[in-house]
């Protein structure tokens, strides 16, 4: 029995040739820690010199929304949840011993007293660096969230093709 | 001991901030200066020349210093490019 060749999709002398130095993160979650590794990578990615892109979806769009940010939608169902999903980059919630913000107060707490820097930190930097945001646009009409209630710097508002374009040509895909 | 130009201090930060530092460090030094990167993160050890590898910078060598609070990273990269 002869096993047959398959041919890859990308061979390695095209790999090598194009180098790819590019790197996409999707950003689902919109937990603390996750949130943290999120910007962790895509920092230090930058400051090695890829080209950066992280994708906002779902929970992850918390992360770049302005604090104390409301549903702009008209329907009650939807404006109750704007109540209850709370966005900011500073008051993104642990995955794990959250206690009803006690926990998350106290890692916030043990971060500062180690030089350890934050979500709002970091992502500061990962702008500063030139870092691509995208927000996405499925996520914000379901949430009714609209531009104006997002940070200031995100790069598009786009959907998963301009995403999958992107990812695409990188070399490093994560989805956190 | 390797004599470096410029010495930036990243005492007490954590991955990834050494890294980021001594990326916006470089920019400004000239070609052919070493830039000492002093850090109590054990990661420096492997990452900074991982940082080399990718930027094209010269990792030019690494220096431990035992002290009374634990041990002290120098890494030496010269800008060349």
């Amino acid at each position: 029995m002869t096993i047959a060749q398959m041919d890859p999709a990308v061979t390695l002398a095209d790999l090598q040739a194009s180098k790819p130095d590019k790197v996409t993160i999707v950003l689902l979650s919109g937990d603390m820690d996750k949130a943290m590794a999120a910007f962790i990578i895509a920092t230090g990615a930058a400051a090695m010199g890829m080209q950066v892109t992280v994708f906002f979806t779902f929970w992850g769009l918390n992360a770049i929304r302005r604090k104390g940010a409301t549903s702009s939608a008209k329907d009650w169902l939807r404006q109750m949840f704007g109540l209850l999903n709370k966005g900011g980059a500073d008051s993104l919630p642990l995955s794990r011993f959250h206690f009803w913000g006690l926990g998350t107060k106290m890692m916030q707490k043990v971060m500062q007293q180690n030089r350890m820097p934050g979500v709002p930190e970091l992502m500061e930097t990962a702008l500063d660096l030139g870092v691509h945001f995208i927000a996405c646009t499925t996520t914000m009409g379901l949430m009714g969230i609209t531009k104006d209630t997002l940070i200031e710097g995100i790069d598009q508002f786009a959907g998963v093709t301009t995403y999958l374009a992107e990812a695409k040509q990188g070399s490093v895909n994560l989805f956190i | 001991m390797i004599q470096a130009d410029v010495k930036l201090d990243t005492l007490g930060y954590f991955c990834p901030m050494p890294i980021i530092m001594t990326m916006k460090k470089i920019k400004g030094l000239t070609l052919g200066q070493v830039l000492e990167v002093v850090s109590d993160d054990e990661g420096i050890k492997k990452d900074m020349p991982a940082w080399c590898d990718t930027t094209g910078h010269q990792m030019v060598g690494l220096e431990e210093e035992k002290t009374k609070t634990g041990t002290i990273y120098k890494a030496f990269v010269k800008k060349t490019k």
